[in-house]
C-alpha cells in the first residue's frame, strides 16, 4: 500500500511541531525518518496513526484521502504502530494483548481467546518468532515484546507500518534480526516507516531517507550518503562525530570494588558478585542493555541501594554502607540517569538545583539562611561556563531543554572537588550539539586526573568515550575489554557471551 | 591494560538471575507474638481452671438437623491450642531460617486455632452460637462487599474511588425516603442505585473531564453527602415521619439449600440484598475476567494509553466503570435502611465506606479477594456483637476496636506485597 502524507502541520499551541511536511512512502518500501530528538518525528508519526489531528494537510492511502478521528480509524485503513514505549498491557498475556481493541466474542460476551491464540500462533511461525500467546508481557524480555507489538500490528492486517525508534531498547544482535524481519515485510508488499536518529541503522536498512529538522523536511539522501553528510542535514551545522581525546594518563587505581552484590526489593540479585576498578585518568565505560543492573550498580556506589554486600574503596577508603551525604563529601559526583526524576526538580530554578546537593552549609546556607546573594552569583558563573541557554538563574529547570537540563545537572556535579565522576546515560535524549558538549567535558573531567564510570546503552558512545569497557550482563559483568574492542565483541558479549580469551588477557 | 579484572564466572556457567536470600521474619514474628499472647491468656490468666466448660451450638432451633453441641474444656482447650501455636510458631522461624516459603497450609490453620482457643476462653461457662456469628457476618458483610466490588470496579478502571462511604450513605438515605413514599421497596432498591451511580457520576466528571486529584473529590464528595443527607434528614425526614419508614425486606428462606447444616442458615435464609449480592460478585468477577468489556476495563486502569492506541475510548470506558461502581455501591446503602434498621439515621454508614476501601485494597483489587477481605471484617464486627451479649471478659470498648484492628493490621500487612492497577489515580491526558 503506498502511503503520502501531504502538507501536514500541526501545532501545540505557539509550537509549530510539524510545519507543511511531504513524504511519500511506495508499497514494499523502506522509508527511513531521519531526525534529531523533538525534531517533530514521533508528532508526525501520530498524526499518521489518528493520536493528533493535523491542522493542515492530508493523509492519503493508494491516493484516496484518509480521515482519522482516532487510531481505531488509522488501524481499519491498514495503518499498524511499533511503539517506542511499547503499547502493551504488562499483566496481560500476548494474546489478550494482541486481541485488545478487536477482542471476538463468544455467547454472553465472553472473550474468545483461542482465535487470538491461533492468530499469534500463525503469525509467530510466518516469522519464526517462538512465541507463547499464554506468557505474560512482564515476564517477556523486550526484544520479545518487540515483536508482540509487530504481531498485534500485522494481526489488524497492517499495510503500513510504522517502527518508531525500535532500536532503543535492543541490544545489537536482536537490532540486526529486526532489520531482517523489516526486511522480510516490506518484501511481502508492507511499507515500512522507519523513524530514528541512528544512522549507521538508516543505512543499513533503509530504501530512502528523509530528514526532518525542527518540524520541517530539509532533505532527501539515499543510502549511500556518508554518516557525516547525514549528521549535518540532521542538526543543521557540520558535527564533530568522534570525541577527540589522547590516551589516558593512569594514575593509578582510585575506585576499586570486589564482589559487590545488590539485591533489590523483590528479593531478586540484580547486581551479582561484581569486581572492577578504575584508574585515576581513565573512563571506564560500562555497557549493556538496559536493565541487566548498571542502573542498580551505580546507585550502589552512591549509597541508594539497601541490600549492598561486597566492598567499595576510592582511594583507600570504603565508601559501602555509608550515607549518600558521606559518599558525596567524599568526592563522588554522580550524573543520574533520569535527569528530570533523579537529577532535577523542575518546579525549582536553575539557580536552586545547582545548589541541592550543597544545602547542609557554607557557603551557600550561613547559620541556617540561603546565602542568596552568593547563590545567584555561582549561578551566573556556572550558565556562563556550561553554556546553559536560559532566561536567567531563576528560571525554572523543567522549562530548559533537555540538553540545557543535562548542562545544569553536570554543572552542579563537576563544580565540587571530585575524587570519583559516575555518569549515567549522560546523553540520553539528548541533540547532537549537546551530546558533543557533554562527551567533551567528561573527557576533560578524565584529563584532570578524575576516574571516571559512563554508563551507557548506546554503544557509539562507549566506544568514543571509553579507555576500558565493562559489560554487563543480567548484573554480572562478562568482561572487561579495552576501548577499541571491535563493535560485534560488544555486541556478543551485551547478549551474555564471554570475551574471547585473548581479548581479555590483555 | 595491565589492571584487567575479570569478572569472577567462569565462562562457560549459565548466567542466570538467581533469587536472592533474604530472610523475611515479619511471619515468624507475628506467629510467635500470637504464640505469647495465647499462652499468657490462655494459660497464665486461663479461665476455666476449675473444670468450666465452653459450647458451642452448631444448630439452630428450627433446623431440619440438628447438629449436637460441642462441649470443650475451656482451660485444657486452651492449653492444648497455646502448645499448638507456640509448635508452628517455632515451625516457621524453622523455615525462614531454612529459607523455605512459609505454606498457606500454615498461617490458614494457626489463625484458625487461634481463633478456636479464643472463643474457647472467652465463653467459659456458655454457649457460643455458630451459626448466629456466622449468619451475622454476613449480613454485616454485605454493605462492605458491595462497597467493596464498587471500589473493584472503579479502580481497575483507573479511578481511585474514596468516595465508597458517600455512595453507600446516598444509596441508605434514597431508598429509604423512595421506599417510604411509595410503599413499595423494590422502588427504595432502584434509587439506591440511582444515587450510587449520582455520586460516582461526579467522582468521575472531576476525575476524568477536569482532571481533579482523585483522593481530593472522593473526599470531598463523602463529606458533602455525609452534610446534604444528615441536613434532609433533619430538615425533611425528622419532621414527617412516614417518609422515614421504609419496609424492612424479610428474610427468605431458599427451598432445601437452606436445611443444609451450618451453611444454610448461613448463606440461605437472608435477605434479598444478600442473595443480590450473591449474584453481584459472580457478575462482577466474571465481568472483569471474562467478558470484552472486562479486559478493555482492566486494560484502562493498567495502560492507558495502549488502550487508546487500539482504538479504545479510555475516558469513557472509565466512566461507565465508575458508575457502575457506584450503581452496585449505592445498592449496599440500601442494606442499612431496607435490610437491617428500618428507617434512615445521620450518618448511618458510619465509616463502612473506608473498611470497604481498606476491602479493596487487602483484596488486591479482585472481586472475590476483596469479597473475603470483607467477610474478615464483617466476622470481627459480628464476634464483638456476640461476645458483648454472652459476656466476654474483654472490656466492650476494646471489642469494638476490633474490626479497625483488623483492618489495620490487614491492610499494614498485605498493602506491601498487593500491586494496584498500574493507572490507578492517574488521569489520562494525551
Amino acid at each position: 500500500m503506498k502511503l503520502e502524507l501531504r502538507g501536514i502541520t500541526k501545532r501545540f499551541g505557539a509550537l509549530v511541531a510539524n510545519n507543511n511536511i511531504s513524504l511519500t512512502v511506495e508499497s514494499g518500501e523502506i522509508h527511513a525518518l531521519l531526525g534529531e530528538n523533538g525534531a517533530g518525528k514521533s508528532t508526525l508519526m501520530n498524526v499518521l496513526y489518528g493520536l493528533y489531528i493535523a491542522e493542515e494537510g492530508d493523509i492519503l492511502l493508494d491516493d484516496v484521502v484518509q480521515k482519522f478521528a482516532g487510531p481505531g480509524d488509522a488501524m481499519n485503513a491498514g495503518i499498524g504502530m511499533v511503539h517506542q514505549h511499547f503499547m502493551l498491557v504488562p499483566v496481560f498475556t500476548v494474546a489478550e494483548n494482541v486481541v485488545l481493541g478487536h477482542e471476538q466474542t463468544t455467547f454472553g460476551g465472553r472473550l474468545d481467546l483461542s482465535a487470538a491464540r491461533a492468530k499469534v500462533r500463525e503469525i509467530s511461525d510466518r516469522f519464526g518468532f517462538d512465541i507463547d500467546p499464554d506468557a505474560l508481557i512482564e515476564e517477556l524480555p523486550v526484544g520479545v515484546q518487540q515483536r508482540v507489538e509487530i504481531i498485534k500490528a500485522l494481526s489488524q492486517d497492517a499495510k503500513v507500518l510504522v517502527f518508531d525508534e525500535p532500536t532503543a531498547v535492543l541490544t545489537p544482535q536482536e537490532t540486526d534480526e529486526l532489520m531482517i524481519i523489516m526486511r522480510q515485510l516490506a518484501e511481502s508488499g508492507t511499507s515500512i516507516v522507519f523513524i530514528t536518529h541512528k544512522l549507521r541503522e538508516v543505512r543499513a536498512v533503509a530504501d530512502r531517507i528523509t530528514v526532518i529538522r525542527l518540524g520541517t523536511v530539509v532533505g532527501d539522501a539515499s543510502p549511500t550518503a556518508t554518516n557525516a553528510e547525514l549528521a549535518s542535514l540532521m542538526v543543521g551545522r557540520a558535527v564533530e562525530l568522534t570525541v577527540h581525546k589522547n590516551a589516558p594518563e593512569l594514575r593509578g587505581p582510585a575506585l576499586t570494588v570486589k564482589n559487590l552484590s545488590v539485591i533489590d526489593s523483590r528479593n531478586q540479585s540484580v547486581v551479582n558478585n561484581v569486581s572492577f576498578d578504575v584508574q585515576a585518568g581513565e573512563v571506564l565505560a560500562i555497557a549493556g542493555v538496559q536493565g541487566n543492573g548498571q542502573t542498580e550498580l551505580t546507585e550502589a556506589l552512591l549509597g541508594l541501594q539497601h541490600h549492598v554486600t561486597g566492598s567499595i574503596e576510592l582511594d583507600g577508603k570504603p565508601l559501602r554502607g555509608y550515607s549518600v551525604r558521606h559518599i558525596l563529601d567524599s568526592g563522588v559526583g554522580f550524573v543520574p540517569e533520569d535527569r528530570t526524576e533523579d537529577g532535577l526538580i523542575a518546579d525549582f530554578s536553575i539557580a536552586e538545583n545547582l545548589m541541592l546537593d550543597r544545602s547542609s552549609g557554607a557557603p551557600f546556607v550561613k547559620a541556617g539562611n540561603l546565602q542568596l546573594g552568593f547563590r545567584a552569583k555561582f549561578a551566573a558563573e556556572k550558565i556562563a561556563e556550561f553554556d546553559i541557554r536560559s532566561q536567567g538563574s531563576e528560571m525554572e529547570a523543567g522549562r530548559l531543554s533537555g540538553g540545557n537540563q543535562q548542562k545544569v545537572v553536570l554543572a552542579r556535579e563537576l563544580s565540587r572537588e571530585l575524587r570519583l565522576f559516575v555518569a549515567a546515560q549522560p546523553t540520553r535524549g539528548l541533540d547532537v550539539g549537546s551530546i558533543e558538549f557533554v562527551h567533551t567535558r567528561i573527557i576533560e573531567t578524565r584529563d584532570s586526573g578524575i576516574p571516571v564510570i559512563v554508563v551507557s546503552t548506546e554503544l557509539d558512545e562507549v566506544v568514543a568515550l571509553a579507555d576500558r569497557i565493562a559489560v554487563m550482563y543480567r548484573g554480572e559483568i562478562v568482561g572487561i575489554v579495552p576501548g577499541n574492542t571491535p563493535r560485534a565483541t560488544l555486541g556478543l558479549m551485551m547478549a551474555g557471551e564471554h570475551a574471547p580469551a585473548t581479548e581479555s588477557g590483555l | 591494560m595491565s589492571t584487567l579484572t575479570q569478572s569472577s564466572a567462569p565462562a562457560s556457567a549459565p548466567i542466570v538471575k538467581p533469587t536472592a536470600q533474604i530472610r523475611s521474619w515479619k511471619i515468624p514474628i507475628t506467629f510467635g507474638s500470637f504464640a505469647v499472647l495465647s499462652l499468657i491468656l490462655f494459660v497464665v490468666l486461663g479461665r476455666g481452671q476449675r473444670g468450666e466448660l465452653s459450647t458451642f451450638r452448631l444448630s439452630e432451633g428450627r433446623d431440619l438437623i440438628q447438629l449436637p453441641e460441642v462441649a470443650l474444656p475451656t482451660f485444657a482447650t486452651g492449653m492444648f491450642v497455646a502448645v499448638v501455636l507456640v509448635l508452628m510458631a517455632a515451625a516457621s522461624a524453622w523455615l525462614v531460617y531454612r529459607h523455605a516459603k512459609i505454606p498457606i497450609v500454615l498461617t490458614i490453620p494457626f489463625a484458625l486455632l487461634f481463633l478456636v482457643g479464643f472463643l474457647a476462653w472467652a465463653a467459659s461457662g456458655s454457649t457460643i452460637p455458630v451459626p448466629g456469628l456466622l449468619i451475622g457476618t454476613v449480613t454485616l458483610s454485605a454493605p462492605l462487599i458491595f462497597g467493596a466490588l464498587g471500589g473493584v470496579l472503579s479502580e481497575r478502571a483507573g479511578v481511585v474511588n474514596v468516595a465508597i462511604e458517600g455512595q453507600l450513605l446516598a444509596g441508605a438515605f434514597s431508598s429509604a425516603v423512595v421506599a417510604s413514599a411509595t410503599g413499595n421497596s423494590y422502588l427504595g432498591l432502584l434509587a439506591a442505585m440511582v444515587a450510587g451511580a449520582l455520586v460516582s457520576m461526579v467522582l468521575a466528571a472531576f476525575a476524568l473531564k477536569y482532571l481533579v486529584d482523585q483522593v481530593i473529590v472522593g473526599v470531598v464528595l463523602n463529606v458533602l453527602v455525609i452534610g446534604l443527607t444528615s441536613f434532609l434528614y433533619s430538615q425533611v425526614l425528622a419532621p414527617s415521619a412516614n417518609l422515614n419508614s421504609p419496609n424492612v425486606f424479610a428474610r427468605l428462606n431458599v427451598p432445601f439449600l437452606s436445611e443444609i447444616p451450618i451453611i444454610g442458615p448461613v448463606l440461605f435464609r437472608q435477605t434479598i440484598i444478600v442473595y443480590v449480592m450473591y449474584v453481584a460478585i459472580a457478575l462482577v468477577y466474571f465481568g472483569l475476567f471474562r467478558t470484552k468489556w472486562g479486559l478493555r476495563v482492566r486494560a484502562v486502569g493498567e495502560h492507558p494509553q495502549a488502550a487508546d492506541t487500539v482504538g479504545i475510548n479510555v475516558n469513557r470506558t472509565r466512566f461507565i466503570a465508575v458508575t457502575l461502581g457506584g450503581v452496585i455501591a449505592g445498592f449496599g446503602g440500601a442494606y442499612f435502611t431496607l435490610g437491617a434498621v428500618g428507617a434512615f439515621n445521620k450518618e448511618m454508614t458510619s465509616g463502612m465506606g473506608f473498611i470497604a476501601l481498606a476491602a479493596v485494597i487487602f483484596g488486591q483489587w479482585h472481586p472475590i479477594k476483596a469479597t473475603l477481605a470483607a467477610l474478615l471484617f464483617g466476622f470481627a464486627t459480628n464476634l464483638q456483637n456476640v461476645l458483648g451479649i454472652i459476656g466476654s471478659p474483654v472490656p466492650s470498648e476494646f471489642m469494638l476496636m476490633l474490626p479497625y484492628v483488623v483492618t489495620i493490621f490487614a491492610v499494614a500487612g498485605f498493602v506491601g506485597r498487593s500491586r494496584a492497577p498500574a493507572a490507578d489515580g492517574k488521569p489520562y491526558i494525551k
